[in-house]
């Protein structure tokens, strides 16, 4: 009689790990760095950087949990290839749902969503993950980078578009007769809406990172 | 000086090893140094003994830029009275130049001080020396109207990210005084360019006589107004609108001089960038298609920055290149590149802050290559000797 193998609950610590990991400690953009172009080009504003860090989570995880299943049967030659057709059939899933519910949003993304498509985490978890793991753990990690990479994204959103325009969400936050032209003393800062300043603020979150966790610090 | 000595001595044990303020122990030191001269000398592995150490280097270069800070400070006064159309005496104007310019020198360094020695105490390092120039040269290279939480932010700016993300004095790639007008110059651009923010009260436009106008020569040039140009005279002195310490080009060839007599500043970069910019002149002259090309090219030395970035900004000795052929290559490309832009780019009316900005980006690669180009030139005369 052969033994009946034990099933791994669906939540076990292994799993969750898998899902906690990529959002502090293996974060795809400030360890990993990886999706940095498109973390500098959406992140001028709140809305849109939520809209994709959700698309981007959505993505990688179907199209890890998609790869993982068929993983058995994909030629190792051209799995590449495989690889993008799934990734390009999501984006385009999620494009057209953008455009239909948020049209306004996807309209600030322009060309963003389409370039999900080469967004190295996606490519980067599928080879590194979905293509030896099975689907459940696949799936599961593909959130755990979304989320990761959707964290570093809100978090510069947030000042950028706090100093760079004084709003968050489109909501004033800082008040309209703080402003030098009615007569107050601030002015926004300019340089937060120029690309050059999400890749400071970059900087400086995976320095804060580091020097909390020591362990992160290349030799 | 001999009750200071010993007052420091009794407090010293409490700073030191186990004693009840051993965190600020860098703070002391950056005092009892900055006060008298240090009793620690090296033991072992010194070759050269030399009084000359960077607390000396440093008080030099702010003593060449004296002339041109207070000049600047008169100045400012000087182009107040001008805009309102008094006449004022000599004392009265250098008065109020003082009480604009000194908010502006004091917010730097308070700003500049209080992060590097926060920085000292976290590291536990010993404070560096490096922010006393930086510290006055951020003023000299504003426009005297910018308002004082601007000027603290790019000060951060400059120190943070500038220098201690890099690691401190010595390690910074960039200028950082360089850096903190760079940050203003594109976070808040109507405070660092137009023709109101050069004179002291032009944007409040209190008393301001009819017809009065505050652009820079470099404005009026890309504007191609070159008629209504100040002559090359005042241009040479100074009596001219701009940032504080940047307009007289004879307190900075003061300056200068103090820095090439002492040895601090290097005299090769100095002469190369004024050769650049007068090669990149001279060949705007000859192809010229638009007045401002046509302007002759040493008057482009003595107008905005040029002469002041040369001088102060473009020796520093950190972020220059370091081999002395690499010197005269980095000056040369710092003269050529502050024309190109201030030239051919109407958006950037002063040029000489980012062609330096950008040289000092490129200043490791041209040390490299000399040092390259060294190593290959004495290995073909090895093989020679070896061949023979």
């Amino acid at each position: 009689m052969s033994e009946v193998k034990e099933r791994e609950p669906w939540f076990s610590p292994k799993n969750i790990k898998l899902l906690t990991e990529p959002i502090d400690s293996k974060n795809p953009v400030t360890v990993l760095v990886l999706g940095i172009c498109s973390a500098l080009a959406v992140t001028v504003k709140l809305k849109p950087a939520i809209v994709m860090a959700i698309s981007v989570t959505v993505v990688t995880a179907f199209s890890n949990l998609i790869i993982s299943l068929i993983r058995n049967s994909i030629p190792n030659r051209i799995r590449i290839i495989v690889q993008l057709v799934v990734i390009a059939a999501l984006v385009i899933l999620v494009d057209q749902i953008l455009k239909a519910y948020v049209y306004d949003v996807s309209k600030q993304l322009s060309v963003f969503v389409g370039l999900i498509i080469t967004n190295c985490i996606i490519m980067g978890r599928l080879e590194a993950f979905a293509l030896g793991n099975k689907p459940w753990p696949s799936f599961l990690d593909g959130i755990g980078n979304g989320l990761g990479y959707g964290l570093i994204l809100v978090i510069v959103a947030f000042f950028r578009e706090l100093l760079g325009s004084g709003t968050l969400f489109g909501y004033r936050v800082i008040p309209v007769e703080w402003y030098i032209k009615n007569g107050g003393f601030y002015e926004n800062n300019g340089m937060m809406i120029l690309p050059p300043m999400a890749l400071i603020t970059v900087g400086i979150i995976i320095w804060i990172q580091r020097s909390r966790n020591r362990k992160l610090i290349e030799e | 000086m001999k009750a200071l000595r010993n007052y420091l001595n009794k407090i010293k044990p409490h700073f030191q090893k186990g004693g009840r303020f051993e965190m600020f122990h860098s703070t002391f030191d950056a005092f009892e140094t900055f006060l008298f001269v240090p009793d620690t000398v090296t033991t072992k592995g010194s070759h050269i003994r030399d009084s000359l150490d960077l607390k000396r280097t440093m008080s030099i270069v702010i003593i060449a830029l004296m002339p041109a800070m207070l000049f600047g400070m008169w100045n400012v006064g000087y182009q107040h009275a001008l805009s309102i159309g008094a006449t004022w005496s000599f004392w009265q104007t250098f008065w109020y130049g003082f009480i604009k310019v000194l908010p502006l020198i004091v917010v730097s360094y308070g700003v500049g001080l209080s992060i590097e020695f926060a920085f000292a105490q976290f590291r536990g390092h010993e404070v560096n020396e490096g922010f006393l120039v930086s510290g006055l040269l951020i003023p000299l290279i504003m426009p005297v109207d910018v308002p004082l939480w601007m000027l603290a932010i790019a000060v951060a700016f400059a120190v943070v990210i500038g220098k201690e993300v890099f690691g401190g004095t010595g390690y910074n790639v960039f200028n950082p005084a360089l850096l903190a007008r760079a940050f203003l110059f594109f976070a808040y651009p109507s405070h660092m360019s137009g023709d109101k923010v050069w004179i002291a009260g032009l944007t409040k436009g209190q008393g301001v006589i009819d017809g009065f106008s505050g652009a820079t020569p470099l404005a009026k040039a890309a504007a191609y107004q070159i008629d209504q140009m100040p002559s090359a005279y005042d241009m040479f002195m100074g009596f001219i609108p701009g940032s504080v310490g940047e307009t007289s080009t004879l307190a900075i060839l003061i300056g200068a001089a103090i820095l090439v007599i002492t040895g601090i500043g290097s005299w090769k970069i100095m002469v190369s960038v004024f050769g650049g910019g007068l090669v990149a002149g001279l060949l705007f002259n000859t192809f010229a298609v638009n007045p401002y090309m046509e302007i002759p090219a040493w008057q482009h030395l003595i107008m905005g920055g040029f002469a002041f970035g040369a001088v102060f900004m473009a020796t520093d000795p950190v972020s220059a290149s370091q081999t002395e052929k690499g010197k005269w290559i980095y000056g040369f490309l710092v003269g050529f590149m502050a024309l190109l832009v201030r030239v051919l780019n109407p958006a950037y009316p002063e040029g000489m802050m980012l062609s330096i900005l950008l040289m000092n980006a490129f200043a490791p690669l041209i040390d490299y290559y000399v040092v390259e180009a060294n190593i290959r030139r004495r290995m073909k005369r090895a093989k020679k000797v070896a061949n023979v």
